[in-house]
């Protein structure tokens, strides 16, 4: 017991840690194929330092919930770390929170940067809040039920369970195929990535999440920045875990977790250029297609049920 | 231990205060009204107590010999009717404590009235739950139906007010009818008309249907499903705003007490069929009723309208019961247990959300969002408490909504178990609508606090708004105690209620574990101790006071309130997306319009596709009945005789 708590701090650690290498990395990966040099991987971690050490500026009218939502946006990623397996699938906190409250702990954490959003009352605020809970709207019912494909195979919700009998799998289930396509579009539009949203730019009328995060600064902006890249981060682990199971040791001799560890980081860097590779070739679309984006996502995932009841049985 | 003697004590004592506080305040000073409902509040403790006692205990019964010779009412307690109880008196404690100092500037006549009909109205429901015959139910329903209708239409005496009354009164009475109906058809051979008697009746399988449809269209009138839900949000906007939160706290579950009693303790079987029904109606209701709760523009509009969901979410858990029961599968106590646990959920979050616009009201005199805006300054405590009941509606965690909605989700997810695969396939489609509707719930939460609360104030006289007063504060801390509490020891009620449950639909008291497991207090303190930490490194490796500055706005230059999203912007995707199945009339100003005005209305497609038809045929049959009608006197003496001649035939 003690151990499987030793190691659920160290994979909550080891991920918060990664995060800005993993935004680092995808950076760096867009200018390599821009054939630019790039700023090199370790940039968002000097962004984070030069944010920490200035001083923040705060609108005049900015209220409590403006000031408390980052740190709290950021606790609820660091709550996500505990729940997905990455560097074990024994985690104690896997018995107190499951595939639901992973979702609600996301839904919770928009809903805070929504309101932080809309407490200044400029445009832009309430602009980025309506678009991402609109997002959120979309995305939130097509990832639980592309989790719901795996709760039905190994008959629980609780990640631990769903990662062991997806590793005990043998064969090519058709249903999570269809599944993990749907994950990947609820991923890209759940990280504000392109074609849904564009990473890269702020000062466009199109933008999503840097137009609720447009009146941060300072600390206030290093805790979002450094939360949204744990957002893609926590999005990649779930992903692994539940398409990509194999490697997650059951037990753990310190060993095996060092080697998940090291496999954990080569997956992320094989799915991150594939990211990197895709937001490379695709434009971003227009704010009312990102809907059918979405429900494309719904159906596939609704599509994905259906068809492990009817091929299943 | 009998503790049905103390519940009609407190029937008695309510209808005491009642009567007592309407003639008492005719004649004494005004600032005494507050302590009425300080008794009330007393009352309702009591009842508190006393039911969360009764929970676990075996049923009782009582008779009391009052009403029509040979048809004394008969009281019953079990263990339903407990968890009832503590519903009714958990949000009448918070709405009592809150009208204390809510209803100050009410005339002596008004004062009186609302003494009255306030405590007949809470006796009314009391007595709903504890009815063990279907006379005294009847009775009781109809009190219930009277007194909440004086409520709405006794403080303002506007068309718009006494149209919202009359089409509640008339949707009412329909709905009492057909569950009239649906009662006289279980009545056995002899008139024995207590339920204990009702249950033993031997009935073909098409009555069975008969009494399942009927009750459903009498209970749903009340609990506002498609298409009975027209009354909701004209009638919710209308009464004050303590009363809306009983309303829609617990006169609307009345509605699912009563398909409770007839579905799983009158009727001897349910079929699956039943189940499917009251699946897609559920889920019809839910959807319809959360679109156009992002449709609103007045706070309490909305609110009704996400009452109308939460009430479409009960009926849809209670239609997996029915499923899961048919097919003897254990999953159906817990069905039925999350229904339930969602009702007090909802009776908490919603009665608080309606006592919080109340203050609004109060402190603005504006009901519409489009003028409200930046209250969390002015109004900090009600825009915390409102903040959580906001989040804990939303159905995120670590709230009391949350835990209803989780265990929902584990009995939709049991749908493989079902041995019909269409009838699965039909369930993993239900279960994408159902978490649709709940997303869709985050959306028009963070539209109804973001425009009332956050942003800059859009008119000038919001930044002098009060904040809630010291009784009004209690209420609304007690009903978000409630929220957090429930939403962190779930297990204190769910263990009662599966009980409960397992009893009342006759399935074997195994042991079910469910392979998943949610901690409220482990996942809440994980954030806390995470948001703690955070905080800490904060201060330490970034030391430095912010600064206040103008808003930066990309360095655009004009910044004024109205720049900011309005209630009809913020639901522009919504709009966008649903346009199908609304009907949506804009009027947008040309380039050249000197007085720029925007109006939109989203209309009920209901209204226009079935009441207004049904208006318009009621309306012809008056008028042609209306032609036996000459105002001659020797044209009704000729009716007179023709009547005589025709039934002195019919006798010979």
């Amino acid at each position: 017991m003690i151990t499987a708590i030793i190691i659920q701090i160290i994979q909550s650690l080891f991920l918060i840690l990664l995060a800005p290498l993993l935004t680092g990395w995808v950076r760096q990966n867009r200018a390599w194929l821009n054939n630019k040099n790039g700023p090199g991987l370790l940039q968002p971690y000097y962004n984070l330092r030069k944010l920490l050490m200035k001083q923040p500026v705060l609108a005049e009218n900015a209220s409590f919930l403006f000031c408390a939502a980052p740190t709290l946006y950021f606790a609820c990623m660091c709550t996500i770390t505990a729940v997905v397996p990455v560097l074990s699938s024994q985690l104690p906190f896997t018995q107190a929170a499951d595939v639901i409250v992973l979702v609600g702990i996301f839904a919770l954490a928009r809903m805070f940067l929504a309101l932080a959003a809309m407490d200044v009352g400029t445009a832009f605020g309430f602009m980025g809040a309506r678009r991402e809970m609109f997002v959120g709207f979309l995305a939130e019912p097509a990832l639980l039920i592309v989790l719901f494909n795996a709760a039905i195979i190994s008959q629980s919700t609780s990640l631990s369970a769903i990662v062991i009998a997806l590793a005990a799998q043998t064969t090519l289930n058709p249903g999570l195929a269809f599944a993990a396509v749907a994950f990947f579009l609820v991923l890209l539009a759940e990280n504000a990535r392109l074609p849904v949203d564009n990473p890269s730019t702020h000062l466009e009328l199109t933008m999503i999440h840097e137009a609720m995060a447009l009146e941060y600064s300072g600390r206030y902006l290093a805790l979002i920045e450094w939360a949204s890249a744990l957002k893609l981060l926590n999005f990649f682990a779930l992903g692994l875990a539940i398409f990509l199971p194999w490697g997650i040791p059951a037990n753990h001799p310190v060993i095996t977790v060092f080697f998940a560890g090291g496999l954990f980081i080569l997956k992320i860097m094989i799915i991150g250029f594939g990211l990197a590779l895709l937001e490379t070739m695709t434009a971003k679309i227009r704010l009312f297609r990102v809907s059918e984006f979405l429900m494309g996502a719904f159906v596939l995932a609704i599509l994905a049920i259906l068809l492990q009841l009817w091929v299943g049985k | 231990m009998h503790f049905l003697p103390t519940i009609a004590a407190v029937f008695i004592y309510w209808l005491i205060v009642g009567l007592g506080g309407s003639v008492l305040i005719q004649f004494t000073a005004r600032h005494l009204f507050s302590s009425i409902f300080f008794f009330s509040a007393l009352g309702s403790l009591l009842l508190l107590v006393t039911a969360c006692l009764a929970l676990g205990q075996t049923s009782s019964h009582m008779i009391i010999p009052l009403g029509i010779p040979g048809y004394p009412f008969y009281c019953h307690l079990d263990a339903l009717a407990s968890f009832f109880l503590i519903l009714l008196s958990a949000t009448s404690l918070g709405t009592s404590l809150f009208s204390m100092d809510y209803f100050q500037d009410l005339s002596r006549r008004e004062m009186g009235l609302l003494s009255l009909q306030y405590h007949l109205f809470l006796c009314s429901m009391l007595w709903v739950f504890i009815a063990a015959d279907a006379y005294s139910f009847m009775l009781a329903w109809e009190l219930m139906t009277l007194s909440s209708y004086f409520l709405i239409v006794g403080f303002k005496s506007d068309m718009q007010t006494r149209s919202a009354g009359f089409l509640y009164l008339l949707i009412a009475h329909a709905g009492a009818l057909a569950i009239l109906m649906s009662f006289a058809l279980l009545l056995p051979g002899e008139m024995h008309l207590n339920f204990a008697a009702m249950q033993h009746t031997a009935i073909t399988p098409v009555t069975a249907n008969l009494v399942f449809m009927l009750a459903l269209a009498g209970f749903g009138a009340k609990a506002g499903l498609l298409p009975l839900h027209v009354w909701l949000p004209e009638a919710h906007p209308a009464a004050p705003s303590p009363i809306s939160a009983l309303m829609s706290g617990v006169m609307l579950t009345t509605a699912i007490y009563g398909l409770i009693r007839v579905l799983f303790y009158m009727l001897p079987s349910v079929r699956s069929g039943w189940g499917m029904t009251l699946l897609g109606i559920g889920l019809l209701s839910a959807l319809f009723g959360v679109i156009f709760a992002a449709m609103q523009t007045d706070m309490k509009r909305l609110l009704a309208y996400s009452s109308m969901e939460n009430m479409g979410i009960i009926i849809a858990g209670l239609g997996l019961t029915v499923i899961f029961r048919h097919y003897g599968s254990a999953i159906a106590a817990l069905a039925l247990a999350a229904s339930l646990l969602h009702c007090i959920n909802h009776a908490f979050y919603k009665s608080l959300l309606f006592l919080g616009t109340g203050n609004v009201l109060h402190a603005t005199g504006e009901r519409n969002l489009g003028k409200l805006g930046g209250l969390i300054k002015s109004m900090p405590w009600v825009a915390t408490l409102m903040l959580i009941a906001v989040l804990a509606t939303s159905g995120l965690p670590p709230f009391n909504g949350f835990v209803s909605e989780w265990l929902l989700l584990q009995t939709f997810l049991a749908f493989p178990s079902v041995p019909a695969v269409e009838l699965a396939s039909v369930l993993a489609l239900a279960t994408a609508a159902f978490i649709l509707t709940l997303a869709l719930t985050a959306y028009v939460m963070v539209k109804l606090y973001g425009v009332i609360f956050l942003g800059q104030p859009r008119e000038s006289q919001l930044t002098h708004a009060v904040d809630a007063t010291f009784w009004e504060r209690a209420g609304l801390l007690w009903l978000t105690a409630g929220c957090i509490l429930l939403g962190l020891l779930p297990g204190l009620l769910l263990q009662p209620l599966l009980h409960l449950t397992t009893q009342l639909l006759h399935l074997p008291a195994s042991t079910m574990t469910l392979q998943a497991r949610y901690n409220p207090l482990i996942v809440s303190m994980v954030m806390l101790i995470a948001a703690a930490i955070i905080t800490l490194l904060v201060r330490l490796f970034s030391p430095v006071k912010p600064r206040r500055s103008a808003a930066w706005n990309c360095a655009y230059p004009v910044k004024n309130a109205r720049m900011q999203d309005t209630a009809e912007g913020f639901s522009q995707p919504i709009r966008h997306i649903f346009s199908l199945f609304l009907r949506i009339q804009t009027e947008i100003p040309g380039v050249a319009d000197k007085m720029p005005h925007y109006h939109f209305n989203a209309e009920d497609r209901f209204w226009s596709a079935l009441y207004l038809p049904l208006v318009r045929i009621a309306s012809k049959c008056a008028t042609a009945i209306s032609k036996l009608q000459q105002g001659k006197i020797s044209i009704y003496l000729t009716y007179s005789l023709a009547t005589l001649i025709i039934l002195l035939w019919w006798v010979l």
